[in-house]
């Protein structure tokens, strides 16, 4: 073989820690090397130029890039020498910065090491073969999961490009915790107003099935061949008969259920659709509450139904459908401020979340708009906002920013000043978080011209007196402690991860934080994408934003999922294992430790059994290799006797 | 962080084989360069898919060559890039710990951990304390050959 | 079978807070408990040691603990919450390995740290528990309106104290339900009560604790129920500052949970050291004493 070994200086990156002139020239030393030279950016255009042009002078088979990590530009340079008639895997890349050059100042240290480490990529470069990917037909049907805001723009963007989506919501209605706000920041937008008639398009759009109350139960399956199982949790009603008159509502005897829909601020009935705007527009039974259920007998709305669409014998159906992609918008939780002992551990009925005075702001909330408090009805004069409960706070496991808090109160105190203007708003805040358009001018129309008070501090405490609620807290630009006699205390509770994140993010084998959002491929460069290919994010459920980043998100994870889908077939890297029959003693424990079921039995004539490895399947991790007793399955490009290579010229 | 390790009289013998795999371990060793974090320069790392691949050989014959020590480092338990191959590495390898003595070899020489692609500082912790451990267990005796012959001498 | 437990007495309890004393000892024994008074205890450091060095008042706490683990006991018990916290300190700094070998070198003797510190709340409220307590109620606290008062100490910091709500502690409520009496929703639990400024800065304290006093009186409280020696003190002994500085007149006697325990379950006020208190209760101490049977037919 001809080898060739390009070694970068990276500007001064690597040349000011690492004589990259001897490395290079002792790199002529090793067997097969023909061409070494050094370069000072062998990324840039001219450099990969220099490879190419060495590779058809000096007819090298082979080449080496002594540089940055592979993670960074190893694409870069196969691409390179692909260009100039190479197998890209007739390439290896020695690091030398992130591992050598940065980490030390010892020059002469670091030269003998970028010298071993090129030793090493020569070494096994000269077991690396030619390999060829092959190519699998795409399956250009989308699952979103996830129906509120950024899982509806990216159902409704990939729909307008013609594909075939799949929508499932947890919930019995799509529309998500946008459906609950009353306005939207800093336009002072109704919600449901700019929300419903996406939500209606969902419904109306032919190539969108949406299935609610449903969750995903396993997935399985590869980038363009996802197989997964969707179960459509039992509603008691039939949805094909269901008409969504709202009858069974109105005669439901069990009228003390809890209403999630208005943050359980009021009560509704234990059959009912969650809200008039709900999409799909169909009765859900809540067994938790209603009386067949818990005490056997009632059939009420059975006997009403005017469609005969009740069904108490329901049970959980599972489908299955295929999918080319996923996107995952399962959005968030809000913080449940029960941890905060100090604001009453929700013993105190008119300290209550953001998400709950949302609704009462609300005209279709419980108490129609009308802002008064939960505890007795009466119309609160004195307003307390406290921000960043559940955010910036170590000491609940919470010390990120939820970064909506900010602007949310704001709103809230604003239509507060405007649905009452005997009132008085109190902030009392950390730091102002407004980086958005037009939204810090927001906070400064709260502040200036609607009078609101903000106290930058945090509340001690509060605790009830006199049918009043004692707010104690700091003002640390005056240096003194304030108190304020208020009658309604609304806390900003913060973002945190849907509950059940975690678990759809190990079927999904998607990576999570600490917190449960999930992980995006690169926080810069690849902010919708997974490390699993052909999984892509939308919303908070990749961390805390507002409605425009959520419906950004949304487009931009459809906008992946239509480029992935405007070819017809996608390459699969060879990188994967390969069964030698010849060595192949058919024990079978290949075929137990493959997390992807990517082996199987083949039958040879004669009816002996060997191993087989389905490389569309097969990810590449070389577990099998690693446990395969004669050796038989070889993982390509990482063979054992590439690694022996390594570790040969290393130690010997 | 004290340099006398760098200290050319006593420069030669020392290598260390980490062998990491691609998706945590990797990264986090890059990210401790990108982070600047300085480390002894005794390691040489061969990067591997995942530490799944991890064949106990590939250990045992660097350290029966003479490598001074071997770091595996994977990702972290529940955090594989392929589900589980982290799992199957850390029976493994616990089971070729325990049985290094027995091949005359010091387990001390071998380490195997988990860093994710995010700890930048907790690689750069474990290259320096890993380091350390063999700069004060000094050069690997090996096993066989002069250097055996000698030791038995 | 009698419960063996080691008792720390702790300074306070021998002088101003001698009524905490009597009374700890006489419920501990109407409830069955023998308190194994540590033979020669010393002084745990208080505030001094701690603030100077946390490893002198590790050891000066944990000699008595060493003492205790000798009497056999598996638990002390302090009635206060600032020994309390140096008894714990002191197994903090033993469970914790890079001070356990300096701490047991300076310590000099022999120490397992086994041994585990809890207060006269935990005792009652954890150990024997509130059932038992009520149970034994033969004279109960009926129309007694209390307003329980924690401090700052007791359950907090969480992590440290192990014991309760660090914000809204319920142990010395539901003692006090069990026997008979009745709260106050009493927000002010554990509000600060000025602490040891009562010698350095009085006016803090007469500012703080007027404010306790003010919420008790307010909400129609007869009686503080506290569980510290120190916020005793600047409730009680300084409750006639605290009217000079509010120009009020606060008279809401500080009572210690032993004193009204005792006296629930049928002791008499002598043996409970009442004529110790500065502000004497206006409520008579004795009720006549309801025959078992009685009550529980009263109950039902």
């Amino acid at each position: 073989m001809r080898i060739g070994v390009f070694v970068c200086q990276c500007g001064t990156n690597i040349a000011s820690t690492v004589e990259t002139e001897a490395v290079a020239r002792e790199a002529l030393q090793h067997p097969d090397v023909v061409y070494a030279t050094s370069y000072m950016y062998t990324c840039s255009e001219p450099g990969q130029q220099q490879i190419q042009r060495a590779i058809q002078e000096e007819n090298l088979q082979g080449v080496v890039v002594a540089a940055c990590s592979p993670r960074m530009h190893e694409p870069t340079f196969r691409r390179a020498v692909e260009k100039a008639g190479l197998n890209r895997f007739m390439f290896e890349m020695a690091n030398i910065r992130e591992h050598v050059s940065w980490i030390s100042n010892d020059r002469q240290a670091n030269t003998r090491k970028a010298a071993e480490l090129v030793h090493m990529a020569v070494a096994k470069l000269r077991f690396n073969h030619p390999l060829s990917p092959s190519r699998v037909a795409i399956n250009k049907r989308v699952l979103v999961i996830g129906g509120g805001v950024a899982g509806i723009q990216a159902a409704l963007d990939c729909a307008e490009g013609g594909l075939e989506v799949v929508l499932v919501e947890r919930q019995p209605s799509i529309g998500g915790k946008m459906a609950k706000l009353d306005k939207t920041f800093p336009t002072i937008d109704c919600s449901s107003c700019i929300l419903g008639p996406k939500m209606v398009d969902v419904a109306q759009k032919e190539n969108i099935r949406l299935y609610a109350c449903s969750e995903v139960e396993s997935v399985a399956g590869y980038i363009g061949n996802f197989s997964v199982q969707i179960r459509r949790k039992a509603t008691c009603v039939d949805w094909n008969l269901c008409t969504g008159c709202g009858l069974c509502m109105e005669k439901c005897p069990a009228k003390k259920v809890p209403d999630h829909f208005n943050e359980d601020l009021g009560n509704t009935r234990a059959i009912g659709i969650p809200f008039p705007q709900a999409i799909p527009k169909k009765a859900t039974i809540d067994k938790e509450h209603c009386r067949q259920f818990t005490r056997g007998k009632c059939g009420v709305c059975k006997k009403i139904c005017p469609v005969g669409a009740i069904d108490y014998e329901m049970e959980d159906e599972f489908i299955s459908e295929d999918f080319g992609a996923i996107i995952v918008a399962t959005g968030f939780d809000l913080f449940d401020h029960s941890s905060y002992g100090e604001y009453g551990g929700g013993r105190f009925p008119d300290v209550i979340s953001g998400l709950q005075y949302e609704r009462i702001l609300s005209a279709s909330g419980p108490f129609g708009g009308h802002i008064q408090r939960p505890s007795d009805g009466r119309q609160p004069r004195n307003i307390v906002f406290i921000a960043c409960v559940g955010s910036r706070d170590a000491s609940v496991d919470r010390p990120y920013c939820s970064g909506v808090c900010c602007m949310y109160i704001a709103k809230q105190a604003i239509l507060t000043r405007d649905h009452l203007p005997d009132s008085n708003c109190y902030v009392f805040y950390m730091d102002i978080r407004s980086p958005g358009k037009n939204y810090d001018e927001f906070v400064r129309r709260a502040q200036e011209e609607y009078g609101v008070n903000y106290i930058r501090g945090r509340v001690g405490k509060i605790y009830p007196k006199n049918n009043h609620l004692i707010v104690q807290g700091a003002d640390t630009l005056l240096g003194a402690q304030v108190e304020v006699e208020a009658d309604l205390v609304v806390l900003a509770t913060g973002v945190e991860a849907s509950a059940g994140a975690r678990e759809l993010a190990e079927k999904l084998r998607i990576s999570y934080d600490q917190y449960g959002f999930y992980m995006e491929s690169h926080p810069k460069l690849r902010p919708v994408e997974t490390n699993t290919a052909g999984v892509y994010l939308a919303g908070v459920c990749q961390g805390p934003k507002d409605i425009p980043s959520s419906v950004a998100q949304g487009s931009a994870a459809a906008a992946k999922v239509q480029a992935l889908f405007s070819r017809d077939t996608i390459e699969t890297s060879p990188q994967v294992a390969l069964v030698n029959e010849r060595a192949c003693v058919a024990c079978g424990k290949c075929i137990q430790v493959c997390p992807f079921g990517a082996i199987q039995w083949k039958e040879l004539r004669g009816g002996i059994q060997k191993a087989e490895v389905l490389p569309s399947v097969c990810q590449g991790c070389g577990l099998c290799n690693a446990t395969c007793p004669p050796k038989a399955v070889q993982l390509q490009h990482c063979t054992d006797n590439q690694i022996l290579a390594e570790i040969d010229v290393l130690c010997a | 962080m004290t340099q006398s390790h760098d200290n050319p009289a006593h420069k030669q013998a020392l290598t260390i084989v980490g062998f990491l795999c691609n998706w945590c371990s990797y990264g986090g060793a890059d990210t401790a360069g990108v982070c600047r974090f300085k480390q002894p320069t005794d390691l040489r790392i061969i990067r591997v898919p995942c530490t799944g691949r991890m064949d106990p050989l590939f250990i045992a014959r660097s350290l029966i060559l003479g490598a001074d020590g071997v770091l595996v480092s994977g990702c972290h338990p529940k955090d594989c890039h392929y589900a589980v191959g982290n799992l199957y590495a850390r029976r493994r390898l616990e089971v070729l710990k325990r049985m290094l003595p027995f091949m005359g070899i010091d387990g001390d020489r071998f380490r195997y951990t988990w860093v994710s692609a995010s700890e930048g500082q907790r690689w750069q912790q474990v290259v320096t304390e890993f380091s350390e451990q063999i700069r004060s267990l000094g050069p690997n005796p090996g096993v066989t050959g002069k250097s055996a012959a000698a030791a038995t001498a | 079978m009698k419960r063996r437990i080691a008792y720390y007495q702790g300074c306070s309890l021998e002088g101003l807070a001698i009524e905490y004393d009597t009374s700890t000892r006489a419920v501990c024994e109407a409830l069955d408990v023998e308190l194994v008074e540590i033979p020669d205890w010393s002084c745990c450091g208080s505030t001094p040691a701690h603030s100077h060095d946390a490893l002198l008042s590790a050891v000066l706490a944990g000699r008595n603990l060493a003492i205790a683990e000798s009497t056999g006991c598996e638990l002390a018990m302090t009635p206060c919450p600032g020994c309390l916290k140096s008894l714990k300190g002191a197994l903090q700094a033993f469970h914790n390995q890079s001070e356990r070998d300096v701490f047991l070198e300076i310590l000099a003797m022999p120490f397992t740290g086994h041994i585990k510190a809890i207060s006269i709340l935990q005792l009652l409220y954890e150990i024997i528990g509130v059932d038992e307590i009520s149970r034994r109620v033969i004279r109960p606290l009926n129309d007694l309106v209390l307003a329980p008062y924690y401090g700052c100490l007791l359950s907090r910091p969480a992590q440290f104290a192990e014991f309760d709500d660090p914000e809204n502690p319920i142990s010395m409520d539901e003692l006090l339900v069990g026997a008979g009496a009745k709260l106050v929703d009493f927000p002010y639990k554990t509000e600060c009560c000025g602490a040891t400024y009562g010698v350095t800065r009085n006016q803090i304290v007469a500012r703080l604790t007027g404010r306790i006093l003010d919420m008790a009186a307010g909400l129609g409280a007869q009686a503080i129920v506290v569980a510290c020696p120190l916020c005793q003190q600047n409730l009680d002994l300084r409750q006639s500052q605290v009217n000079r500085y509010w120009k009020r007149r606060f008279d809401i006697p500080v009572v210690y949970i032993t004193q009204l325990l005792g006296l629930a379950l049928g002791l008499e006020p002598e043996q409970l050291a009442w004529d110790k208190l500065f502000v004497e209760p206006d409520w008579p101490l004795t009720a006549p004493a309801v025959e078992r049977d009685h009550l529980e037919k009263a109950q039902s």
